[in-house]
């Protein structure tokens, strides 16, 4: 009876949590109070140990003391004084004038700007909302398509997902238990294409209809000459140094992650201080929402981890392992479907939300069927991209909105988004076709690479304290519960 | 009713105050982690004193600002069908959400995470580094944060019941319906459209 009840505990559980969380109730109490009921239930019939509740604080600490979490808010907090520090305004003026005089000019340098500000930064909404205030008009002005002009930004904004340091990469590095670097270094290929992809559209659409991107006409040339070139070098100096504080100590393993990112926030805060663009107010506003973005995110961690302990308890990995499994196709069977998958969630829910439920699910799978599990969370990360880019829920084409002048239509803006979505879906299949893209830049026996100093918590001996059957239950099932 | 709503105002303005104040441990943070990372490398010494700090800082600042977050209705749904409702049903469905899914929760946690940082307090428990820290004061955010996130989520519901009643606004519309970021960008706006300093 009990075996039976093991066997079915997991599909009913899963079927619940859908629909709690259709509910709408926020997700991070929905999952954990999901979690807690079935332990209870499962406690009751006697298929749970007793002492699994008993876990619940131990994997709390997990996510408290989890050092690769701590970049979320610290790249967030930069991405948001970079917001105000003036930098991509500068940087869009200068080298929109630069640009400018080429056909598509406005568009490259919305592209050129959109992948640099992805690469000192991991916030989408920072770069579209800057691009959005100044770009935009711009481009309007001297007659772009607007729903073109729209899409490239926002496309161009959603970059900072996948090009390192990017918050999807640092979730999914977490979820995947792979370090932030590797994943970093997996995805700065794939980034570096798409942002070359959108050029090349560019360009193609100049050649097809050139009324769409047209050049700057000469009188809205306000630079020219040696002012030109020597404004574009001291705009271009901040960015790079933010680019090599970050990306770069990282990369020559000077610092982990998380300290790259600290070290960005504190050049980013210094940069702002030094424009007298940093208010206290302003501050204040900063830190508030940093404090929230990442309390909502670390919570809906905390639910899931605190839903998955009960998940593994009732075997629900191994069910859903045997449903991916049977997929026809082997690898490639299973990456196309995960993508379909993924792809369609992602018009429900957010990035957040997927690497949170969905990833730790798939991984195991993907895991077992031999594929490279950085390959795996940057296509997922690449993929994850669209979920930005489509209505309705669009985060990309919402906070273009929100700035954009109200000659743009939302229809525009939703129909300026599609062309890149389908770039983004090519890159998609480029990635599963050509998984070298990805691993090719890991250098696995680098050993030169920043690590913690202290070791994991996993591996303290403190946790271990008996060797009754149940806490060795329990100890594999806090293993696994990534 | 009042007394209720008196007792909620009292809540509000608790976790109002907590959360604004625990923002600020991202600054603190960020520089420590900044200069910790600096540190190690200029003079080739390390302190896991000020490894574990980090994420002291971190764990104290999410698990103080939970209930802050469910102040400013921040934390995040699953919202397709949801925003399909009349408001009627959305704050039936908060309501319901509250009581079993956020309170049960909350409270267990609680019950669950006191001993777990007694045991800490009472036992003077240090974590395994070298000269790391006490770990009770970290603990203790646990027990702590459930405990806010409970008594905000009583507040919450106070506030829904006495919507439903007429006895007062809608507490639910988040103070702009926006996310975190795009309030910010707003304020940048209005920034710049004032004349520069």
């Amino acid at each position: 009876m009990s075996v039976f009840l093991l066997a079915n505990l997991a599909p009913i559980i899963f079927g619940s949590l859908i629909v709690f969380l259709l509910l709408g109730y926020p997700l991070a109490f929905a999952l954990a109070a999901n979690g807690i009921f079935f332990a209870l239930i499962g406690i009751v019939l006697g298929v749970l140990p007793p002492e699994l509740l008993q876990a619940m604080p131990a994997r709390v600490f997990g996510v408290m003391n989890n050092e690769t979490l701590l970049a979320v808010p610290f790249f967030t907090f930069m991405g948001l004084i970079l917001e105000r520090s003036g930098m991509a305004e500068d940087l869009l003026d200068t080298i929109g004038q630069l640009f400018g005089p080429v056909r598509g000019g406005l568009a490259y340098a919305v592209i050129l700007v959109g992948a640099m500000l992805a690469a000192t930064t991991g916030v989408v909404a920072a770069s579209v909302i800057s691009m959005g205030l100044i770009s935009l008009p711009i481009m309007l002005r001297y007659g772009y398509d607007r729903r073109l002009a729209s899409g490239v930004i926002a496309a161009s904004g959603t970059l900072a997902q996948i090009i390192p340091p990017s918050l999807v990469l640092i979730i999914m590095a977490d979820q995947l238990g792979k370090s932030v670097g590797d994943m970093y270094q997996g995805a700065l290929i794939p980034g570096l294409m798409l942002t070359g992809f959108y050029a090349i559209y560019i360009f193609g659409v100049s050649l097809v209809k050139p009324h769409w991107v047209p050049a700057l006409p000469p009188e809205a040339r306000t630079l020219r000459g040696r002012h030109l070139l020597w404004r574009a070098v001291t705009s271009l100096i901040p960015p790079l140094l933010l680019i090599f504080l970050v990306l770069g100590t990282i990369f020559l393993g000077i610092a982990t992650p998380t300290e790259g990112g600290a070290m960005g926030a504190t050049g980013a805060l210094i940069m702002a201080l030094l424009r007298r663009r940093l208010s206290f107010v302003l501050l204040k506003q900063a830190l508030d929402a940093t404090a929230k973005l990442t309390t909502f995110v670390i919570f809906i961690l905390v639910g899931a981890r605190i839903f998955s302990l009960t998940f593994y308890g009732v075997n629900g990995h191994v069910w859903v392992e045997h449903l991916l499994q049977n997929l026809p196709g082997g690898q490639l069977g299973f990456l196309i479907a995960v993508n379909l998958l993924i792809f369609v969630l992602a018009f429900f829910l957010d990035f957040f939300e997927l690497s949170f439920i969905v990833v730790p699910l798939l991984a195991p799978v993907a895991d077992k069927l031999g594929i490279d599990l950085i390959w795996f969370g940057v296509l997922l990360g690449v993929n994850m991209q669209t979920s930005f880019m489509h209505p309705p829920f669009g985060f990309a084409l919402f906070y273009l909105r929100s700035v954009a002048p109200s000659s743009v239509r939302t229809s525009e803006i939703y129909w300026g988004a599609v062309p890149f979505v389908l770039i983004q879906i090519v890159m998609v299949a480029l990635v599963i076709a050509f998984p070298k893209l990805v691993t090719g830049s890991l250098d696995r026996h680098d050993a030169s690479k920043a690590v913690l100093q202290y070791m994991m918590p996993d591996e303290r001996p403190d946790q271990v304290e008996d060797a009754d059957p149940t806490r060795a239950f329990m100890e594999r099932m806090m293993r696994s519960g990534r | 009713m009042r007394g209720l709503l008196g007792f909620s105002r009292l809540i509000d303005g608790l976790n109002q105050r907590i959360g604004k104040l625990a923002s600020w441990l991202v600054l603190a943070a960020v520089l420590i982690s900044a200069g910790n990372a600096i540190v190690r490398k200029v003079f080739d010494t390390s302190s896991n004193a000020f490894l574990e700090a980090q994420w002291y800082l971190f764990a104290t600042l999410f698990l103080l600002s939970g209930a802050y977050t469910l102040l400013k209705q921040e934390h995040v749904r699953i919202d397709v069908i949801y925003l399909r409702f009349s408001r009627r049903t959305q704050v039936g469905i908060d309501i319901f959400g509250t009581v079993l899914f956020l309170l049960p929760m909350s409270l267990l946690m609680l019950y669950l995470c006191w001993p777990y940082f007694s045991n800490a307090f009472t036992s003077g428990e240090t974590s395994a580094n070298a000269g790391g820290l006490t770990q009770w004061p970290v603990k203790m955010m646990m027990p702590l944060g459930f405990a806010l996130l409970a008594l905000q989520g009583v507040s919450e519901i106070i506030k829904r019941v006495a919507w439903l009643k007429g006895l007062a606004p809608d507490p639910g519309v988040k103070e702009h319906n926006k996310p975190a970021e795009l309030e910010l960008a707003e304020a940048i706006i209005t920034q710049r459209a004032a004349p520069k300093q």
